[in-house]
Protein backbone atom coordinates (compact mmCIF):
# COMPACT_ATOMS: atom_id res chain seq x y z
CA UNK A 1 0.00 0.00 0.00
CA UNK A 2 2.84 2.22 0.77
CA UNK A 3 4.31 2.45 -2.99
CA UNK A 4 0.76 2.63 -3.94
CA UNK A 5 0.31 6.02 -1.95
CA UNK A 6 3.94 7.05 -3.01
CA UNK A 7 2.80 6.80 -6.61
CA UNK A 8 -0.91 9.20 -5.72
CA UNK A 9 1.48 12.45 -3.93
CA UNK A 10 3.93 12.09 -6.75
CA UNK A 11 0.95 12.13 -9.34
CA UNK A 12 -0.41 14.67 -7.36
CA UNK A 13 2.86 17.02 -7.07
CA UNK A 14 3.12 16.23 -11.12
CA UNK A 15 -0.58 17.76 -11.61
CA UNK A 16 0.09 20.55 -9.27
CA UNK A 17 3.45 21.83 -10.13
CA UNK A 18 3.86 21.17 -13.61
CA UNK A 19 0.13 20.45 -15.49
CA UNK A 20 -1.50 23.57 -13.45
CA UNK A 21 0.80 25.77 -15.60
CA UNK A 22 -1.78 24.60 -18.52
CA UNK A 23 -4.95 26.16 -16.52
CA UNK A 24 -7.06 27.84 -18.19
CA UNK A 25 -7.00 31.90 -16.97
CA UNK A 26 -10.38 32.48 -17.95
CA UNK A 27 -12.50 33.28 -15.14
CA UNK A 28 -14.23 29.86 -14.09
CA UNK A 29 -18.48 29.66 -13.96
CA UNK A 30 -19.21 31.36 -10.50
CA UNK A 31 -16.92 34.05 -11.65
CA UNK A 32 -18.41 34.54 -15.43
CA UNK A 33 -22.17 34.30 -14.33
CA UNK A 34 -21.03 36.99 -11.82
CA UNK A 35 -19.57 39.11 -14.64
CA UNK A 36 -22.94 38.60 -16.82
CA UNK A 37 -25.35 39.33 -13.59
CA UNK A 38 -22.82 42.50 -12.85
CA UNK A 39 -22.32 40.80 -8.81
CA UNK A 40 -18.89 39.91 -8.99
CA UNK A 41 -17.57 43.64 -8.56
CA UNK A 42 -18.97 43.13 -4.81
CA UNK A 43 -15.83 40.92 -4.36
CA UNK A 44 -13.54 41.60 -2.10
CA UNK A 45 -11.27 40.30 0.59
CA UNK A 46 -11.14 40.48 4.45
CA UNK A 47 -7.99 38.02 4.62
CA UNK A 48 -4.54 38.15 3.10
CA UNK A 49 -3.09 34.71 2.12
CA UNK A 50 0.22 33.53 2.25
CA UNK A 51 -0.17 32.98 -1.59
CA UNK A 52 -2.72 34.26 -2.89
CA UNK A 53 -4.03 32.92 -6.06
CA UNK A 54 -2.00 30.72 -6.30
CA UNK A 55 1.07 32.46 -6.50
CA UNK A 56 3.91 33.28 -4.30
CA UNK A 57 4.07 37.33 -4.10
CA UNK A 58 6.77 38.91 -5.89
CA UNK A 59 7.79 35.77 -7.68
CA UNK A 60 6.77 36.48 -11.31
CA UNK A 61 7.54 33.23 -13.29
CA UNK A 62 6.20 29.56 -13.82
CA UNK A 63 8.02 28.82 -10.66
CA UNK A 64 5.28 30.75 -8.61
CA UNK A 65 2.18 28.86 -9.41
CA UNK A 66 4.27 25.67 -9.28
CA UNK A 67 6.13 25.95 -5.87
CA UNK A 68 2.49 27.10 -4.68
CA UNK A 69 0.71 23.91 -5.73
CA UNK A 70 3.26 21.84 -4.10
CA UNK A 71 3.33 23.18 -1.08
CA UNK A 72 -0.46 22.90 -1.12
CA UNK A 73 -0.65 19.24 -1.81
CA UNK A 74 2.42 18.77 1.01
CA UNK A 75 -0.01 20.88 3.38
CA UNK A 76 -3.33 18.90 2.22
CA UNK A 77 -1.76 15.38 2.80
CA UNK A 78 -0.06 16.27 6.07
CA UNK A 79 -3.26 18.49 7.83
CA UNK A 80 -5.61 15.60 6.27
CA UNK A 81 -3.33 13.19 8.11
CA UNK A 82 -3.35 15.08 11.44
CA UNK A 83 -6.91 15.58 10.66
CA UNK A 84 -7.88 11.90 10.36
CA UNK A 85 -5.73 11.14 13.26
CA UNK A 86 -7.86 13.07 15.81
CA UNK A 87 -11.40 12.23 13.66
CA UNK A 88 -10.85 8.43 13.45
CA UNK A 89 -11.33 5.51 15.49
CA UNK A 90 -8.97 5.12 18.29
CA UNK A 91 -6.80 1.85 17.74
CA UNK B 1 -17.48 27.83 -7.51
CA UNK B 2 -15.13 29.22 -4.45
CA UNK B 3 -17.36 32.01 -3.66
CA UNK B 4 -15.12 35.59 -3.08
CA UNK B 5 -15.84 37.54 0.23
CA UNK B 6 -18.34 40.41 -0.15
CA UNK B 7 -20.98 38.48 -2.12
CA UNK B 8 -23.73 36.66 -0.27
CA UNK B 9 -25.84 38.39 2.62
CA UNK B 10 -24.75 38.35 6.53
CA UNK B 11 -27.62 36.36 7.29
CA UNK B 12 -26.65 33.67 4.37
CA UNK B 13 -23.28 33.42 5.41
CA UNK B 14 -24.42 32.68 8.65
CA UNK B 15 -26.72 30.16 7.97
CA UNK B 16 -24.56 28.75 5.87
CA UNK B 17 -21.54 28.40 8.36
CA UNK B 18 -24.19 27.12 11.06
CA UNK B 19 -25.70 24.02 8.88
CA UNK B 20 -21.63 23.09 7.71
CA UNK B 21 -20.68 23.34 11.64
CA UNK B 22 -23.37 21.17 12.53
CA UNK B 23 -22.96 18.21 9.77
CA UNK B 24 -19.39 18.26 10.09
CA UNK B 25 -19.68 17.59 13.98
CA UNK B 26 -22.39 14.76 12.74
CA UNK B 27 -19.45 13.60 10.34
CA UNK B 28 -16.41 13.35 13.16
CA UNK B 29 -18.66 11.70 15.33
CA UNK B 30 -19.23 9.12 12.32
CA UNK B 31 -15.37 8.70 11.85
CA UNK B 32 -14.73 8.22 15.73
CA UNK B 33 -16.96 5.18 14.71
CA UNK B 34 -16.25 3.72 11.55
CA UNK B 35 -13.09 5.12 10.75
CA UNK B 36 -10.37 2.89 10.12
CA UNK B 37 -6.87 4.70 11.23
CA UNK B 38 -5.38 2.45 7.85
CA UNK B 39 -7.47 4.36 5.99
CA UNK B 40 -6.45 7.47 6.70
CA UNK B 41 -3.39 7.82 4.76
CA UNK B 42 -5.60 6.73 1.30
CA UNK B 43 -8.25 9.93 1.72
CA UNK B 44 -4.79 11.97 2.95
CA UNK B 45 -3.77 11.12 -0.81
CA UNK B 46 -6.84 11.87 -2.30
CA UNK B 47 -7.46 15.16 -0.56
CA UNK B 48 -4.21 15.92 -1.52
CA UNK B 49 -4.68 14.29 -5.34
CA UNK B 50 -8.46 16.94 -5.63
CA UNK B 51 -6.10 19.25 -4.23
CA UNK B 52 -4.28 19.52 -7.20
CA UNK B 53 -6.92 18.53 -10.26
CA UNK B 54 -8.62 22.06 -9.14
CA UNK B 55 -6.05 23.58 -9.54
CA UNK B 56 -6.14 22.31 -13.44
CA UNK B 57 -8.72 25.00 -15.35
CA UNK B 58 -9.98 23.41 -18.68
CA UNK B 59 -11.12 26.19 -20.89
CA UNK B 60 -15.02 25.67 -22.10
CA UNK B 61 -14.60 25.86 -25.91
CA UNK B 62 -15.89 28.64 -27.40
CA UNK B 63 -16.38 30.79 -24.41
CA UNK B 64 -13.88 33.14 -22.27
CA UNK B 65 -14.82 30.66 -18.93
CA UNK B 66 -12.84 28.06 -17.34
CA UNK B 67 -14.29 25.32 -15.01
CA UNK B 68 -12.61 22.99 -12.68
CA UNK B 69 -12.77 19.73 -10.91
CA UNK B 70 -14.65 19.93 -7.56
CA UNK B 71 -13.64 16.15 -6.48
CA UNK B 72 -16.88 15.36 -3.92
CA UNK B 73 -18.51 13.02 -6.47
CA UNK B 74 -14.96 11.33 -6.90
CA UNK B 75 -14.05 11.13 -2.82
CA UNK B 76 -17.74 10.12 -2.33
CA UNK B 77 -17.82 7.13 -4.95
CA UNK B 78 -14.58 5.84 -3.54
CA UNK B 79 -15.25 6.53 0.45
CA UNK B 80 -19.11 7.40 0.91
CA UNK B 81 -20.48 10.35 2.02
CA UNK B 82 -19.45 11.10 5.26
CA UNK B 83 -15.39 10.61 5.18
CA UNK B 84 -15.77 12.91 1.82
CA UNK B 85 -17.27 15.76 4.00
CA UNK B 86 -14.04 15.93 5.67
CA UNK B 87 -11.93 15.62 2.42
CA UNK B 88 -13.32 17.96 0.73
CA UNK B 89 -13.54 20.26 4.11
CA UNK B 90 -9.63 20.01 4.19
CA UNK B 91 -9.31 21.31 0.82
CA UNK B 92 -11.92 24.22 0.95
CA UNK B 93 -10.29 25.16 3.83
CA UNK B 94 -6.82 25.83 2.76
CA UNK B 95 -7.82 27.21 -0.28
CA UNK B 96 -9.68 29.98 1.83
CA UNK B 97 -6.54 30.21 4.17
CA UNK B 98 -3.36 29.70 2.23
CA UNK B 99 -4.84 30.59 -1.20
CA UNK B 100 -7.46 32.70 -1.04
CA UNK B 101 -9.04 30.91 -3.14
CA UNK B 102 -12.90 31.56 -1.51
CA UNK B 103 -13.87 34.57 1.07
CA UNK B 104 -12.52 33.32 4.39
CA UNK B 105 -16.21 34.81 5.68
CA UNK B 106 -17.88 32.44 2.95
CA UNK B 107 -15.85 29.05 4.38
CA UNK B 108 -18.75 27.97 6.02
CA UNK B 109 -21.50 28.46 2.64
CA UNK B 110 -17.98 27.20 0.74
CA UNK B 111 -17.96 24.38 2.38
CA UNK B 112 -21.31 23.47 2.61
CA UNK B 113 -21.49 23.70 -1.49
CA UNK B 114 -18.53 22.02 -2.37
CA UNK B 115 -17.69 19.41 0.83
CA UNK B 116 -21.27 18.33 1.46
CA UNK B 117 -23.86 19.66 -1.11
CA UNK B 118 -21.70 18.08 -4.02
CA UNK B 119 -20.70 14.66 -2.46
CA UNK B 120 -24.51 14.00 -1.00
CA UNK B 121 -26.07 14.79 -4.22
CA UNK B 122 -23.07 12.18 -5.86
CA UNK B 123 -24.63 9.85 -3.13
CA UNK B 124 -27.99 9.93 -3.90
CA UNK B 125 -26.88 9.69 -7.31
CA UNK B 126 -25.08 6.47 -6.76
CA UNK B 127 -27.85 5.03 -4.11
CA UNK B 128 -30.34 5.61 -6.80
CA UNK B 129 -28.64 3.79 -9.66
CA UNK B 130 -26.79 0.98 -7.85
CA UNK B 131 -29.84 -1.33 -8.86
CA UNK B 132 -30.70 -0.36 -11.79
CA UNK B 133 -28.79 -2.18 -14.98
CA UNK B 134 -26.85 1.63 -15.87
CA UNK B 135 -23.00 0.34 -16.59
CA UNK B 136 -20.97 2.05 -13.60
CA UNK B 137 -18.99 4.38 -15.72
CA UNK B 138 -22.16 6.00 -16.79
CA UNK B 139 -23.67 6.68 -13.34
CA UNK B 140 -20.50 7.72 -11.87
CA UNK B 141 -20.28 10.52 -15.14
CA UNK B 142 -24.24 10.86 -14.01
CA UNK B 143 -23.25 11.58 -10.36
CA UNK B 144 -20.54 13.96 -11.42
CA UNK B 145 -22.40 15.97 -13.70
CA UNK B 146 -25.61 16.09 -11.44
CA UNK B 147 -22.98 17.24 -8.03
CA UNK B 148 -22.02 20.23 -9.95
CA UNK B 149 -25.89 21.08 -10.99
CA UNK B 150 -26.64 21.09 -7.65
CA UNK B 151 -23.75 22.90 -6.17
CA UNK B 152 -25.10 25.50 -8.73
CA UNK B 153 -28.53 25.75 -7.60
CA UNK B 154 -28.02 25.74 -4.90
CA UNK B 155 -25.16 28.53 -5.04
CA UNK B 156 -27.94 30.34 -7.28
CA UNK B 157 -30.30 30.29 -4.38
CA UNK B 158 -27.90 31.87 -2.19
CA UNK B 159 -27.33 34.84 -4.17
CA UNK B 160 -31.31 34.68 -4.63
CA UNK B 161 -31.79 34.68 -0.90
CA UNK B 162 -29.22 37.59 -0.20
CA UNK B 163 -30.73 39.70 -2.80
CA UNK B 164 -28.06 39.92 -4.83
CA UNK B 165 -29.93 39.32 -8.27
CA UNK B 166 -33.12 37.93 -8.83
CA UNK B 167 -33.60 33.88 -8.18
CA UNK B 168 -34.83 33.20 -11.63
CA UNK B 169 -31.58 35.10 -13.24
CA UNK B 170 -28.93 33.43 -10.65
CA UNK B 171 -30.38 29.97 -11.79
CA UNK B 172 -30.51 30.36 -15.10
CA UNK B 173 -26.96 31.60 -15.40
CA UNK B 174 -25.22 29.46 -13.20
CA UNK B 175 -26.81 26.34 -13.97
CA UNK B 176 -25.97 27.09 -17.34
CA UNK B 177 -21.94 27.43 -17.30
CA UNK B 178 -22.28 24.69 -14.42
CA UNK B 179 -24.11 22.23 -16.78
CA UNK B 180 -21.00 22.55 -19.57
CA UNK B 181 -18.61 22.23 -16.88
CA UNK B 182 -20.33 18.86 -15.13
CA UNK B 183 -19.12 17.35 -18.46
CA UNK B 184 -15.61 18.02 -17.19
CA UNK B 185 -16.47 16.86 -13.34
CA UNK B 186 -18.17 13.68 -15.05
CA UNK B 187 -15.09 12.86 -17.60
CA UNK B 188 -12.36 13.49 -14.92
CA UNK B 189 -14.85 11.35 -12.42
CA UNK B 190 -14.80 8.31 -14.73
CA UNK B 191 -11.54 8.38 -16.01
CA UNK B 192 -9.67 8.61 -12.10
CA UNK B 193 -12.02 5.66 -10.71
CA UNK B 194 -10.29 2.91 -12.77
CA UNK B 195 -6.53 4.10 -11.08
CA UNK B 196 -8.28 4.33 -7.76
CA UNK B 197 -9.69 0.79 -8.07
CA UNK B 198 -6.38 -0.42 -9.13
CA UNK B 199 -4.09 1.04 -6.10
CA UNK B 200 -7.56 -0.80 -4.05
CA UNK B 201 -8.55 2.82 -2.46
CA UNK B 202 -11.63 1.52 -1.19
CA UNK B 203 -12.79 1.50 2.49
CA UNK B 204 -13.73 -1.83 3.07
CA UNK B 205 -15.59 -3.82 0.64
CA UNK B 206 -17.41 -0.35 -0.50
CA UNK B 207 -17.29 -0.87 -4.70
CA UNK B 208 -18.97 -4.15 -4.14
CA UNK B 209 -22.11 -2.40 -1.62
CA UNK B 210 -22.34 -0.16 -4.58
CA UNK B 211 -22.76 -2.57 -7.23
Amino acid sequence: MKKRLVFWIAVSLFIAGAVSLLASNHPDGYEKAGEQLGFIDRATTYLHSPLPDYAIPGVHSWLSTSLSGILGVAITFVLFLLLGKMAGKRR
Amino acid sequence: MHIPDGILSPAILAAGAAVSVVVLAKSVQESKRNLEQTAVPIMGVMAAFIFAAQMVNFPLLGAAASGHLIGGALAAYLFGFWPTTLIMTTVVTIQAVVFQDGGISVLGVNILNMAILAPLAATVVYKLLQKTKVPVSVMIFIAGWVSVVVTAGFAALQLGASQVVSYQLALQTLILWHAIIGIGEGVITVAVVPFARRSSFFLGGREERLR
